[in-house]
């Protein structure tokens, strides 16, 4: 058994929610184990712990996307079986997800009323009254909204919107909150931290799950801290700090900083100028990007996602056309070439998307390790493919990397989110390449394999290579980089050394300001 | 390894049965007796050598085809045109016999094989193409190309290549023609399997060889399973598109091979009664693996020439009846097999 | 230009769409929910043969009309269990449906009629000759039939229902999006059914109107007919207003194809007409047809 978790939090008054003995396992993974949750009514609570600490699935368990294995809820210290979304609803419990759950190409309004529709006769939408009542949430909470465009034509922060309104629309007395500020820039988290104190204002409950201790300090009542699986603490926010929570959520010290030495650089490797290229939807997404990479020094693209960087990346690496500006690789143009051509050439890539681009699923591990080198030696001659070099190299990667299980015969496709991220950067590493492209290297993966990359990256860097490294989380961009670019809106808004870098100088430059 | 071949056997085993069942039930729907009939189908196809002659008869060219299909299925693209692709090849075949019937055999044997090869693979890189260039599905064209490929035959020996009073076309030079097994093994004597059954065994052979021992191969299956990833790996998805349907049309059109070389000696209208489309069920039935496809391949043979040993009794169209159940059965038992199979082995290993 | 002929030439383009566009826009149904539906071809078969069974027996064509459209959704029912609850692919459960389709009717049609070929003479539905709309040479085809009337009909109020009504804005979620569909509370494999059989309903409906206009049924005589349906499903873009004008395009190439036959031309040509015109449309729509989202993908909903 497990000591009680620390409890400094002052006595409850009326608990909107309760929650008494959740657990939930997913076939190996206890991911919440015995949870006991209380939030108060009118309270704005903060559900912190790392990647895998078990808090969206608990929140998914409260809103009926899952059913716990076992334990009981109370809503309004009444018992509540909430067996979907449905019954969520019903209870006045209302989830805005990560990943924004909007239809694209349907408009506000009909993403707004669908499932609770207002009906005319006949079954028709009551388009009208939906839209009167859309636009009063709106000015009640200050959610800015035009219930007529179409939600692929809005920006990440006016998505979000909606989706407050959606489940304010449903009259949701509870709102739940899933790392909503991931995706925004700090002045937009800024704003949504006004419209949450106006919900509460308001007499709503909020719940919200998030990673980022200083936003919990700066808007949240309490908090509850989970770690694998578990409730370690339960805490007042005005009572406590951000080591505090640090701690608490991972159990040890933690190493904001990574250990690396000074940048050694040498030459241009990469020369990006003025490129210009269009994304989905013949919409234009680089606007005229130029900056460079020197060898023996890694460059962050720090920005919000959606200001380009995918396209950037995938200009460079060949999988998207530019329409107009030079790429070039150690003096040779190579804009416009192809995947393969610049695989030859030296170039890795670590995708953003390791299941969509990095990885083939139903491949074995030790074919995945040689995509991209398969088509010469010594993994090939001019036809045949060379089983033992590619089994050899399997083992010898497995070994050195640590991905486990070590079975090169095995389907990529079923080793763990960490393991797979880690064959793809082991892949590129073992290229020795002239130029690696990093994107979003450490998504999903969980502390101990982050470290590992980390350090793999620096290790490589030292070894001379060029590293382009794009990330969303700014902390990473800040910790690895010698230098920084900030992309907005299809341009580099402006480049600066890492020891230099200022949080909020590059928050601004991230939204435009500057 | 074993695992996974356990894995490869059950939904086919299950599917079959299950068409067996359904069979059953049309043949007891009409009032005959579903044992009496199974037992007359049994003997008559694997019960004596005549039988089983016509059994590999009727599987050489559903080894073409099977393959063919399994192919495309593992380029991840739906070939439904193999149909047109092996009336084209077909008609090829018999084009070049009788047209360059002055050639000795060394040189036309192998010719007429490559004319059937080329003629199908040229009913295969239409779609092949257009769906590299425009992006248009290969289900729709392919099924398309089906009916136009028969049309356009059909027109051929219908007023240009015609021999008066038949609907088909003069006859191969005799150095073209294929010898049937019978004059190697007098038992399957009066069945009309030829050699050009070991053409499709090696065919399948070769077919494996190149999927899982080249580059090409590797490329083609990268792209089948993850084209983002092919392409992120270097490899041409628009050119893996075209050569892909190219090599499964080719594969179709050997279907000429056996039909014209080694049986009739000529081209006839209407010679295929949905070989191509039996091809889809071949494939699935062997999920798309060479081996598999020849197995698949018998069954269906021996389904095919049994539907006609029993046809006085039972109308034969029941086979097509049981290839689309055992069709539905496999696709449906995949996923949920598949599931099952994946949740086991977590089990396990945790 | 003789006015005759080009008028006669309409009506026989406007009586010819109407299989097609029936299963058009019961493929739009299906798709819009995001299940591809090949088997537009079998339910024709399957809803032409079960009318031509009904009314043969019962002697009343309406019977047999109920009949093809209960037909067509029994089809399209196997389709559905097999694609959305069994989530298998679609496009080859939609081709094995198809090819059921065909060794059903042909071994129902030798083991009733006793013919490989057509079944026996039935009779078809009533022609109407309304007073005043007779002599208006196209309006007159339009409600001559109660079929193409009823065609018509459908096309007004699918358009209505898929865009105005809630079983639309759902089935179109369910399509485009089925997880946020889902966390609403919208029934992302109800929805799917519905599609599914709607398109069933429909396209059996088309497979009436064979049967009836040609008073029996033959063996395959849907011809392609479900497969060009979806060709013009893909250039309206997947609405029923779309489909219904891309279907009176190719009705005009079936139109063309029989006003050539019997001229100098051979018939295997004007055969081909159809489907090479088929091709030639879809290439000529180079990436501006997008289908929904989700369509043809099974919706694997997250462990609860």
């Amino acid at each position: 058994m497990f000591p009680p978790p620390e409890t400094r939090s002052t006595p409850p008054s009326i608990l909107f929610v309760r929650i008494e003995g959740i657990s939930k396992r997913f076939a190996l993974v206890k991911a919440n184990d015995c949870v006991n949750l209380g939030v108060r009514e009118g309270e704005i609570h903060a559900l912190v712990g790392e990647n895998g600490a078990g808090k969206s699935t608990l929140m998914r368990i409260l809103y009926g996307l899952y059913r716990a294995d076992s334990g009981k809820v109370f809503i309004r210290e009444k018992p509540a079986e909430i067996k979907s979304p449905a019954d969520a609803i019903s209870l006045g419990i209302g989830m805005v997800h990560q990943h924004f759950m909007l239809i694209p190409p349907l408009s506000v309004t009909e993403n707004v009323i669908l499932g609770s529709e207002p009906l005319r006769a006949g079954g028709l939408l009551d388009t009208k009254s939906a839209k009167e009542k859309i636009m009063e949430l709106s000015h009640k909470f200050g959610l800015a909204v035009e219930p007529d465009t179409l939600v692929e034509k809005l920006s990440v922060g006016a998505q979000q919107r909606v989706e407050i309104v959606k489940i304010l629309f449903r009259g949701a007395e509870l709102l739940i909150l899933d790392e909503p500020t991931a995706v925004l820039t700090p002045q937009e988290t800024e704003a949504l931290f006004s419209v949450l104190r106006r919900l509460k204002e308001q007499g709503k409950t909020i719940i919200f799950i998030t990673h980022k201790l200083n936003e919990v300090m700066e808007v949240s009542d309490r908090v509850t801290v989970m770690r694998h699986g578990k409730v370690v603490g339960v805490v007042n926010t005005r009572d406590t700090s951000t080591e505090e929570l640090a701690t608490l959520m991972v159990g040890r010290k933690v190493l904001l900083e990574v250990e690396k030495g000074p940048a050694v650089r040498k030459n241009a490797v990469l020369e990006v100028r003025d490129v210009h290229a269009l994304g989905a939807s013949k919409v234009p997404k680089l606007k005229g990007v130029s900056l460079s990479v020197f060898s023996g020094e890694i460059l962050g693209v720090a920005g919000v996602e959606g200001n380009g960087q995918t396209e950037l990346v995938e200009v460079i690496t060949g999988l998207r056309r530019s329409t107009s500006g030079v790429v070039k690789l150690l003096e040779s143009d190579i804009t416009n070439l192809s995947p393969r051509e610049i695989l030859k050439l030296g170039v890795a890539h670590i995708p953003e998307d390791r299941l969509k681009r990095g990885l083939i699923s139903g491949f074995t591990v030790g074919e995945n390790l040689i995509l991209g080198s398969h088509f010469s030696s010594p993994y090939a001659g001019r036809l045949w493919l060379e089983g033992d070099s590619i089994l050899k190299n399997a083992r010898n990667v497995l070994r050195s990397f640590d991905i486990r299980p070590q079975a090169p015969e095995l389907p990529a496709g079923s080793l763990s989110g960490g393991n797979q991220q880690k064959l793809i950067v082991a892949r590129e590493l073992s290229r020795n390449p002239v130029l690696l492209v990093a994107a979003q290297p450490t998504r999903g993966v969980d502390i101990g394999a982050i470290e590992f990359i980390h350090r793999s990256l620096i290790a490589q860097r030292d070894r001379g290579c060029a590293i382009l490294l794009v990330s969303a989380d700014l902390s990473e961009i800040m910790s690895l980089s010698d230098r920084i670019a900030v992309i907005y809106d299809g341009r580099i808004a402006g480049t600066v050394e890492a020891g230099e870098a200022d949080e909020k100088e590059l928050g601004m430059m991230m939204t435009g300001v500057l | 390894m074993l695992q996974k071949l356990g894995g490869a056997i059950v939904v086919p085993l299950i599917a079959i049965a299950t068409a067996l069942l359904a069979g059953a039930v049309f043949i007891a729907a009409i009032g005959q007796s579903p044992v009496v009939v199974y037992g007359i189908l049994l003997r008559g196809t694997f019960g004596n050598f005549y039988g089983l002659g016509q059994v590999l008869f009727k599987a050489t060219p559903l080894i073409f085809t099977g393959l063919s299909v399994a192919l495309a299925f593992k380029a991840g693209l739906f070939n439904i045109g193999a149909e047109g692709q092996l009336y084209i090849g077909t008609f090829a075949v018999a084009w070049v016999g009788f047209t360059l019937s002055g050639l000795p055999g060394f040189i036309l044997v192998p010719l007429c094989i490559l004319a059937g090869a080329l003629g199908g693979a040229l009913w295969g890189i239409i779609p092949g193409y257009l769906k590299a260039r425009f992006g248009t599905h290969e289900v729709i064209n392919t099924i398309m190309l089906n009916f136009i490929a028969i049309a356009l035959t059909g027109y051929l020996v219908t007023y240009v290549y015609f021999v008066p009073e038949t609907v088909h076309t003069q006859r191969i030079a005799t150095q073209a023609q294929i010898p049937r097994l019978e004059e190697f093994w007098p038992v399957f004597r009066g069945s009309p399997v030829n050699l050009s059954l070991f053409l499709a065994l090696g065919v399948a052979v070769a077919v494996y060889l190149f999927l899982w021992k080249t580059k090409f191969g590797f490329e083609l299956r990268a792209m089948g399973l993850n084209p983002w990833a092919a392409e992120y790996g270097g490899i041409g998805v628009s050119s893996g598109v075209i050569t892909a349907m190219t090599l499964s049309g080719a594969l179709a059109g050997l279907v000429g091979v056996d039909f014209v070389m080694g049986y009739k000696h000529y081209y006839e209208g209407g010679f295929s009664s949905g070989l191509g489309f039996m091809g889809i069920a071949v494939a699935l039935l062997g999920r798309n693996h060479p081996l598999g496809v020849v197995l698949a391949a018998l069954l269906f043979g021996a389904l095919s020439y049994g539907g006609l040993v029993i046809n006085s009794i039972v109308p034969k169209e029941l086979v097509d009846i049981l290839q689309a159940i055992v069709i539905l059965v496999v696709i449906a038992g995949t996923n949920v097999f598949g599931k099952l199979a994946l949740s086991l082995k977590k089990r396990s290993l945790g | 230009m003789d006015w005759m002929i080009a008028l006669t030439f309409i009506s026989q383009t406007i009586r010819i769409s109407v299989p097609y566009t029936l299963a058009a826009i019961g493929g739009t149904f299906s798709e819009r929910g995001g299940v591809v539906n090949i088997a537009l071809e079998g339910i024709l078969l399957n809803g032409a043969f079960t009318c031509v069974l009904a009314t043969y027996y019962t002697g009343n064509p309406w019977v047999g009309v109920l009949a093809a459209v209960l037909g067509g959704v029994a089809t399209a029912l196997i389709h559905a269990i097999v694609s959305v609850t069994f989530k298998a692919e679609q496009i080859v459960s939609g081709l094995a449906i198809n090819i059921l389709a065909m060794g059903v009717t042909r071994f129902l049609l030798k083991v009733i009629f006793g013919s490989s070929s057509n079944s026996d003479r039935i009779v078809g539905l009533p022609e109407w000759k309304i007073p005043l709309l007779k002599d208006i040479p196209v309006l007159e085809t339009i409600v001559s039939s109660p079929l193409i009337l009823g065609t018509v009909v459908i096309i007004v109020a699918s358009q209505f229902l898929l865009f105005k009504s809630v079983f639309g804005l759902r089935l179109r979620s369910v399509g485009e999006h089925p997880e946020a569909a889902e966390s609403l509370g919208v029934s992302v494999t109800g929805m799917r059914y519905a599609g599914v059989l709607l398109s069933g309903a429909l396209a059996g409906l088309g497979g009436a109107w064979l049967a009836m206009d040609q008073h029996s049924f033959t063996d395959g005589m849907s011809s392609g007919r479900g497969y060009i349906a979806l060709a013009a499903m893909i250039v309206g873009k997947w609405n029923p207003l779309g489909a219904a004008g891309a279907c009176l395009m190719f009705g005009a190439a079936e139109s063309l194809q029989m006003q050539l036959q019997g001229r100098n031309v051979p018939t295997q040509f004007i055969q081909m007409i159809p489907y090479l015109a088929t091709i030639i449309v879809l290439a000529g729509l180079i990436g501006r047809s997008v289908p929904p989202a989700a369509d043809g993908v099974p919706y694997e909903k997250e462990k609860a």
